[in-house]
């Protein structure tokens, strides 16, 4: 049997067996046909034959695509994502959807209408969200490599807890078209890896302007040509509020001695301060929710998606079909989402959190003119167990502590790893400067081949 | 008085949305805006139908036509222009909510003149604004009888301008004018057809001094603007007369019906939650400026006092003939080749009268070539003016070609002599009528003059039987 073909075979036997839950939709046939293809020839391109696996809010022509919800349950859409495009067209073969939080709200890939996805690292354990079916498919070797996206550290919080690489580009880097968005400011497609060299990869794929989305940026680089051995000279910031109060102290030792390994790979280190960090999460949630409040206003069940009842006036369908077709936390975003935007709350919610956005943005341009990169932990703790949160969304939310203000300045963020507590891995995120991701991929990278933090988990 | 006896009291503001129909394209994405005739649907992709994922982008030309609306209008244009998303529901809104503009607008603060009673009135334009139009309902039968919707999404994306008003309108005379005059505008720009469906809605807030402001919405003919508010104003007025305190409401305006009905009261204000569309990035648009005003056309008020002054007609000629930018083309295509006033006379009397009483458009007219043919034959008096509205009725009924009508139906004037035949045969005839002239009342000389032309199936030419009659009626 031909080799990649043979390769997808051994990735569709693992799927098979697999207690991840890592997929919502396979493409056994898709995958097949593309690696056929390759195999004879007839497809060339920078990820010939490779298995990338697509999170389920990236649309795929022809390929269910649910955003890990009810409401969408059935969608398959007629027009592939820009990002999706660009795999094909290098040879892809694409395995599949991917696991999710509902429409991307969350920490933990636990709300998906699907059922959780488990942690490759131990079964009874949160992969990380929103990316998690990425994340996990990833770890577990279900496929080469994924696309997440990452609103508030959607793509870096699976990669730190299922102990892979994951970037958060610069906004605009990546086109969002054919995205279904979330938070749509904050988000952007990121790859997902199990060594920097592939991420870098396949951001190259992935990365450059598309007329089709207004806030997508011409910016050339190539960056596998940043895969180099060589951090002298880099200075590295350290910013302090992101060692703060509920950082694990394993967390807080491992990320400690990764920046010692880099000083003594010739870069430098200082701390630094990023003032308006602790603002970042308040602003971070009633931004996304109150975009989210507004995206999520097409799903009413009329032209495609779930159709619950008939013969009733369309105010009582779409109430019906919205409050049958959405989970509890996506209710919960949209309702207080909609209350912040609302007349004699929106200068008081919305507009006060762009003015702390903007302060967060000015935080990082300042720190960036005295440091190459900044590095901190990814997430404050390792994976927590399934369910842990379920009552207490706040403390949830929480733990995206270290990973929002990057979204909220729009600056990119790849996350490596770095350790382990136990048995569970630790993320160190790299943030660079706007489009610096030749910078935090060299660091990475850099790091990457002086440790030995690669492992499989257990079993793989 | 404009003839409603209501001069003073009333307040009138407009939001009036024009479709850019004259663009190739929709506001965001690359769909034609040809769709009228087109079955439903059919003029769609994943931008315009608001398929999760898919993304606007913004219509460069139409930001460049709004600019150009907003310099006809003596507005400001804005440094920078934004759009925002105003959420609701309605199935005829694919996203759950619709693009528009609502802080920084891409103009604001222009002024237009219109007639009003003898005097100019200068009506200020609050705000110019982009926004794309939603799809279209369509019912079975009434909207009451019909037991189901159907939604057309070809409409959907159709980029629209929005022209704001400040309430300095007095009449709904005045009312109707301004409309008339801003359509002609946006047809002197070519960016706007307004004989095409839906080309232009009405949005119309009206109070009586003192009184609460009702705004009726959905006005979608320009006859209808005037009727509604009209409709409207005697309904405060009776209110007011009965004692009946007159509540802040919005108001639907029912064409067929002729009247409006509640929409919504004061307290079930809609609430849009406005905010910044992030999928689409400010533009900075004041650089734009220069550039398109250099492209500015003649507008109509240019045109006007261009046409007096190069053609030496009159004001009212020449305010008919610009106040639509076609007829404006009829007539300087067939003044160019004709006595220019007699064109004048012509064109804005005798042509529009007839289209008017057709109820037709200069478009439906015929060519000016044949309007031009039409006045040679005149000028040189081969027909007489009798016989040129012939023609020109016979062209807009039947068509043809003018010199075929001429002589099938014999409008070219009779010899000289056929006509002197004739009021020979005449004045012996009528020797009563004769005597009465003589008797000095002239009046019955044009008793006279209708029985030669009678007996010459009208193709004498009256001024000459007029002086054949006094010159054989002195001899006798």
């Amino acid at each position: 049997m031909a080799l990649y073909e043979e390769s997808v075979h051994k990735a569709f036997d693992r799927i098979k067996h697999s207690k991840l839950n890592a997929y919502i939709t396979l493409d056994k046939e898709g995958a097949l046909e593309t690696a056929g293809k390759v195999d004879d020839g007839k497809v060339s391109g920078r990820l010939a034959g490779m298995t990338v696996a697509v999170k389920d809010c990236i649309t795929t022509k022809g390929l269910l695509t649910t955003c890990g919800s009810k409401i969408l349950s059935g969608y398959v859409p007629p027009f592939d994502a820009e990002v999706v495009a660009r795999l094909r067209k290098e040879g892809a073969v694409i395995t599949g959807k991917t696991n999710m939080d509902e429409f991307a709200m969350g920490t933990s890939t636990e709300s998906s209408y699907y059922g959780p996805t488990k942690n490759p690292w131990d079964l009874t354990r949160v992969p990380g969200g929103s990316s998690g079916g990425s994340g996990a498919a990833v770890a577990g070797l279900e496929c080469r490599m994924a696309l997440g996206t990452d609103t508030g550290g959607s793509v870096r919080c699976p990669a730190s807890f299922c102990g892979v690489v994951g970037i958060k580009p610069t906004y605009g880097l990546v086109s969002r078209y054919g995205v279904i968005a979330y938070a749509n400011s904050l988000e952007q497609v990121g790859p997902m890896a199990r060594n920097v060299s592939d991420a870098a990869l396949l951001l190259d794929v992935i990365a450059g302007h598309d007329p089709k989305d207004s806030t997508s940026v011409p910016h050339d680089a190539c960056y596998t040509d940043h895969l180099v051995e060589d951090v002298k000279g880099l200075t590295i910031g350290v910013p302090k509020e992101y060692f703060g109060e509920g950082t694990d102290k394993k967390v807080d030792n491992a990320v400690w001695s990764a920046i010692m390994k880099l000083d003594k790979l010739g870069a430098d280190y200082k701390e630094v301060s990023l003032p308006h960090t602790k603002y970042a999460l308040s602003a971070y949630y009633i931004i996304a929710m109150c975009e989210a409040s507004s995206n999520l206003a097409r799903f009413d069940g009329l032209r495609y998606g779930l159709r619950i009842g008939k013969d009733e006036n369309w105010h009582t369908t779409f109430s019906r079909i919205r409050a049958e077709g959405f989970g509890e936390e996506v209710k919960r975003r949209i309702m207080l989402g909609t209350y912040a935007l609302s007349e004699g709350y929106y200068g008081k919610y919305y507009l006060k959190a762009l003015k702390v956005r903007t302060l967060i943005k000015q935080d990082f341009e300042k720190v960036f003119k005295g440091v190459d990169v900044l590095a901190a932990p990814t997430m404050p703790t390792t994976a927590f167990k399934i369910g842990e949160h379920a009552d207490d969304p706040l403390s949830m939310y929480m733990a995206d502590i270290d990973t929002v203000p990057v979204n909220l300045a729009g600056v990119p963020s790849i996350s490596v790893p770095c350790g382990f507590a136990g048995k569970l891995p630790i993320g160190i995120q790299f943030i660079g400067g706007f489009f610096d991701e030749p910078k935090i991929i060299r660091t990475a990278h850099t790091y990457e081949l002086n440790t030995d933090f690669q492992k499989l988990p257990e079993g793989f | 008085m404009d003839g409603d006896g209501l001069e003073g009291s009333v307040i009138i503001g407009l939001e009036i949305h024009c479709q850019l129909n004259k663009l190739n394209s929709k506001l965001f994405c690359g769909c034609s805006t040809k769709q009228q005739g087109l079955e439903p649907n059919t003029m769609t992709c994943p931008v315009c139908l608001g398929l999760p994922g898919a993304l606007p982008v913004i219509n460069k030309k139409a930001v460049e036509y709004s600019i150009m609306v907003g310099l006809a209008l003596s507005c400001e244009i804005a440094e920078h222009t934004q759009f925002y998303r105003k959420n609701y529901y309605y199935p005829d809104l694919p996203r759950g909510f619709q693009i528009t503009q609502y802080d920084w607008p891409i103009a604001s603060n222009g002024i237009l003149t219109v007639e009003a009673d003898g005097e100019e009135r200068t009506v200020r334009i609050r705000r110019v604004h982009m926004e794309e139009d939603p799809g279209r309902l369509v019912h079975q039968g009434s909207i009451e009888t019909s037991k189901f919707v159907l939604v057309d999404y070809n409409r959907s994306g159709m980029p629209l301008l929005e022209v704001v008003t400040e309430p300095d309108l007095r009449s709904p005379k005045e009312a109707r004018r301004f409309i008339n005059k801003l359509r002609n505008i946006l047809e002197y720009l070519d960016v706007f057809d307004g004989s095409l469906e839906g080309a232009l809605r009405v949005d119309a807030n009206v109070s009586l001094r003192g009184g609460a402001r009702v705004e009726i919405k959905n006005i979608s003919s320009y006859k209808g603007v005037e009727r509604a508010l009209l409709f409207e104003i005697s309904r405060q007025q009776n209110m007011k007369r009965r004692g009946v305190k007159v509540t802040q409401e919005t108001r639907h305006y029912d064409d067929e019906r002729n009247c409006t009905i509640t929409l919504r009261t004061k307290e079930q204000a809609e609430e849009y939650r406005y905010y910044p569309e992030p999928d689409l990035v400010p533009l900075s648009v004041k650089s734009w400026e220069p550039r398109l005003k250099a492209t500015l056309p003649e507008l109509p008020d240019a045109r006007r006092e261009r046409f007096k002054k190069q053609y030496s007609i009159s004001d009212d000629h020449a305010k008919v003939i610009t106040s639509e930018i076609r007829v404006a083309n009829y007539y300087e295509c067939v003044a160019g080749k004709c006595e220019p006033r007699l064109a004048a006379t012509w064109v804005a009397d005798y042509l529009k009268g007839e289209l008017n009483y057709r109820d037709r458009d200069i478009k439906d007219a015929f060519e000016p070539e044949k309007m031009i043919y039409i006045l040679e034959q005149l000028k040189t008096g081969i027909i007489t003016d009798k016989g040129a509205v012939e023609v020109m009725r016979a062209l807009l009924d039947e068509g043809g070609d003018p010199k075929d009508i001429i002589l099938s139906r014999n409008l070219a004037k009779v010899e000289t002599d056929i006509t002197k035949a004739a009021v020979k045969d005449v004045i012996k005839e009528n020797l009563e009528a004769i005597r009465d002239y003589k008797d000095g009342k002239p009046q019955a000389l044009n008793y006279l003059v209708g029985k030669v032309m009678k007996k010459t199936n009208g193709r004498a030419d009256p001024a000459e039987v007029n002086l054949l009659l006094r010159e054989l009626l002195e001899c006798t």
